[in-house]
């Protein structure tokens, strides 16, 4: 595959915004200055043109907000693998029309990602397709299989950021304890994907009078809550660095935030839908609502809106799991798990900034400098220097979002119909700009 | 022999263990050990301290070098050695250990060299034994002798242990070389550093007195020995380690990582080696460098010294008993 794109060269200038860094806390109207790939210059007094030579291009953000592009550290790509439901270059679209300019892509591809050549292969095709920038996690176990360790450090020296298996928990108490033990020695950071698979085998949506209602089997919060609890356990014995995925119920909060009160080194993300739907979101049968872990009861979602109010909850990842037509209309128990969510994270990540949650600073630091500093990777945050990966967006701008319209090539999203507010104008990534409303 | 003289001298009526002796024990032994590998190298001949006396080799586990080093050690003295590999002999056979001691106390022995896989079994025979015993390993407690002729390789290569820094690498969790070891060159004086993965290596190892590291070029940083432990097979296919190959990229001994130990470090291994596991055929075989062969010759000498002090102090024990 040849490359498809031509590297920036020259300098542009993105002028009269409302300059936001959330890793620095600045908020002032301002603008940043790229030369060629990287971030030239930024700050206040960018906010016009003056001083400026003639040779820089000017682009007018009308007032915008400008911030470091999103990084989204949960993402399925189906390539290689599941081409059919989604490939590199449409996950790559999809991203950069939410704003999204580095994401980090789960192993649960096809061949595994527990080879170093699928490491290379996954960064070599992104890095030619010049979207979003892919940053692949390792697996934890040989084939996903929670038995034998892979290779981690090999796969971390060709480029795996973290560890994960994906949508799979690593169900073995033993096998885990070995795992956040020997990731340790090249200080790596494991990411569990917290259910416990015994009590939530066969089950579709969460466990309640609903899904009783519904006829439905249930999977009950307490599969999420005692392998957070398990793991927490492990982490601190083996002080190992640790990231639960999705967390969607109340008393995992609870764990989570006494676990770190003690200073065990553990953080967690949330999606969209565990703060802004709940169960009643199924009704109906809807099988686009149908995820993994299942949307939860309104305690939860209230519970879940605390912890990233107090930082219980470092980080909101879209948890992005494209599924074709044929996966999802199908009876709700047949139906695959999961939705799409890389256009919806800027918008739906916003709400808790206009429900007046979290301030908008605080709102972007989760989709930012937040999983950045967790992945140890150098984007997310405005640096002279750094690569010039940006997103402009309006936080006010209503839209609906609908399915069909969605740049994704599976349109499997939860918040189909729904209306909501903030949208992203333009994305910037290495200085060129990939994505234009 | 004057008081001072016996305080000097190791007086165990067994070696069980490292743990626990006074330097001047060890210094004891490994100074008639030292006597011996000259003999032995000249081919000259050594008194036959051990004439008429009865050594049973008791192997529980496979060994060939160590079971072959003290049949030359006790034979080299002069004793009639007796070797029983239990893994094909009728003991096995549903014998209790208790019972194996006691049928064995029945041959009259004056020494018996047990090796067994259990951690503590050695010591348990010794209890219902009538003879001295000689520890050749047991589970991954303590493998003495190995701990000796390892010393007295470095001894008469670096001319003392005291201020050397030692490093041992690789599967320190499951290995009595190892544990034996760092008894013996902390007693010595020497410094001690494990390098391994965190699998291998938990930092909990500190307690014996060590320095814990698990990037190998940080732990040989400056060492003047570095010691690679045998690295079990079904230990690298995924419980422990990943692969084989990951084992050997990172914690491997070659060339480039050697680069951050002394320029005239040693190389030891307690065998049989791995090559291309724990460490590199080129630095294996590094005639400079490497006292692999040395430590299999030394091996005989510190056998010799052992089962003369322990075959003299149970003449002095019975001595004392039955008067």
């Amino acid at each position: 595959m040849k490359q498809k794109f031509k590297k920036a060269t020259g300098r542009v200038a993105y002028i009269n915004a409302r300059l936001l860094d959330p890793a620095s806390d600045l908020d002032v109207a301002g603008g940043v200055l790229s030369d060629g790939e990287s971030i030239a210059d930024f700050g206040p007094h960018l906010v016009n043109a003056d001083g400026l030579s003639d040779e820089v291009k000017v682009i007018d953000c009308k007032g915008a907000c400008l911030a470091p592009g999103l990084i989204d550290m949960r993402v399925q790509l189906r390539e290689p693998g599941e081409e059919h439901k989604g490939t590199l270059k449409s996950a790559g679209i999809s991203a950069t029309s939410g704003g999204i300019t580095s994401m980090v892509c789960l192993p649960n591809t096809t061949p595994v990602t527990d080879d170093m050549s699928v490491v290379e292969f996954v960064a070599r095709r992104a890095r030619k397709l010049g979207l979003t920038k892919v940053y692949p996690y390792g697996a934890i176990t040989q084939g996903l299989q929670g038995n034998e360790m892979a290779e981690m450090g090999m796969l971390a020296e060709s480029g795996a950021v973290a560890f994960t298996d994906g949508i799979r928990a690593l169900a073995s108490p033993k096998v885990m304890r070995k795992a956040l033990s020997y990731a340790r020695n090249y200080n790596l950071l494991l990411v569990q994907h917290p259910e416990e698979p015994s009590l939530a085998d066969g089950g579709h949506m969460n466990a309640g009078d609903l899904a009783l209602r519904m006829g439905l089997t249930g999977i009950p919060s307490v599969a999420e809550t005692i392998m957070v609890a398990r793991d927490v356990r492990l982490a601190e014995d083996t002080n190992g660095r640790l990231h639960f995925a999705h967390i969607s119920t109340a008393e995992s909060i609870g764990i989570i935030r006494r676990a770190k009160e003690r200073g065990v080194k553990i953080s967690c993300d949330t999606a969209p839908p565990y703060f802004s739907l709940n169960e009643l979101a199924v009704g109906d049968y809807r099988t686009f609502a149908k995820l993994s872990p299942p949307l939860r009861s309104e305690e939860d979602r209230q519970a879940i809106i605390e912890g990233l109010k107090d930082g219980t909850i470092d980080v909101i990842a879209s948890d992005h799991a494209p599924e074709d037509e044929d996966s999802k209309r199908l009876p709700f128990a047949q139906a695959a798990f999961g939705g799409a969510g890389l256009e919806t994270l800027l918008p739906i990540t916003l709400e808790l900034y206009h429900n007046k949650h979290l301030s908008l600073l605080q709102a972007l630091k989760k989709i930012t400098s937040e999983p950045a500093d967790l992945l140890g990777l150098a984007s997310g945050r405005l640096e002279k220097g750094a690569a010039c990966d940006l997103v402009i967006f309006d936080p006010e701008r209503g839209w609906k979002i609908d399915s069909d319209q969605l740049t994704s090539k599976s349109k499997n999203s939860p918040f189909d119909g729904r209306l909501t507010q903030g949208r992203c104008l333009r994305t910037v990534i290495d200085g060129r700009i990939v994505f234009e409303l | 022999m004057s008081t001072r003289d016996r305080e000097l001298r190791f007086t165990h009526r067994h070696l069980l263990g490292i743990e626990g002796l006074y330097p001047f024990e060890i210094t004891d032994i490994l100074d008639r050990a030292e006597v011996y590998a000259a003999q032995n190298r000249k081919r000259a001949a050594v008194p036959a301290l051990l004439e008429g006396r009865t050594v049973i080799n008791l192997f529980f586990e496979n060994s060939t070098r160590t079971s072959t080093s003290f049949e030359r050690a006790a034979k080299r003295l002069g004793g009639d050695v007796i070797t029983m590999n239990v893994q094909t002999s009728s003991i096995k056979k549903g014998e209790t250990l208790i019972d194996t001691a006691s049928t064995l106390n029945a041959m009259h022995p004056d020494v018996l060299v047990v090796r067994h896989g259990d951690s503590g079994a050695v010591k348990l025979l010794s209890q219902k034994m009538n003879c001295a015993v000689l520890n050749a390993g047991d589970g991954t407690h303590e493998h003495p002798t190995q701990a000796l002729l390892d010393a007295l390789t470095i001894r008469r290569r670096k001319g003392n242990i005291t201020g050397l820094t030692v490093a041992i690498c690789g599967d320190v969790l499951h290995s009595r070389v190892a544990r034996s070891n760092i008894h013996l060159l902390s007693a010595m004086g020497a410094r001690v550093r494990l390098v391994a993965p965190t699998t291998l290596l938990p930092s909990s190892m500190a307690v014996l007195g060590a320095e814990v590291f698990h990037d190998m070029r940080e732990g040989l940083k400056d060492v003047d020995v570095v010691m690679m432990l045998r690295l079990q097979k079904e230990r690298m296919e995924g419980t422990y380690l990943p692969s084989q190959r990951e084992y050997f990229h990172f914690y491997g001994l070659d060339y480039d990582k050697l680069l951050s130990a002394k320029e005239d470090a040693l190389i030891m291994h307690p065998g049989p080696m791995n090559r291309g596991v724990e460490i590199d055929s080129d630095v294996a075989d590094d005639l400079e460098r490497s006292a692999i062969q040395e430590q299999v010759e030394m091996g005989v000498a510190a056998r010799m010294a052992c089962l003369e002090v322990v075959t003299a102090n149970f003449d002095a024990w019975r001595l004392e008993n039955e008067q």
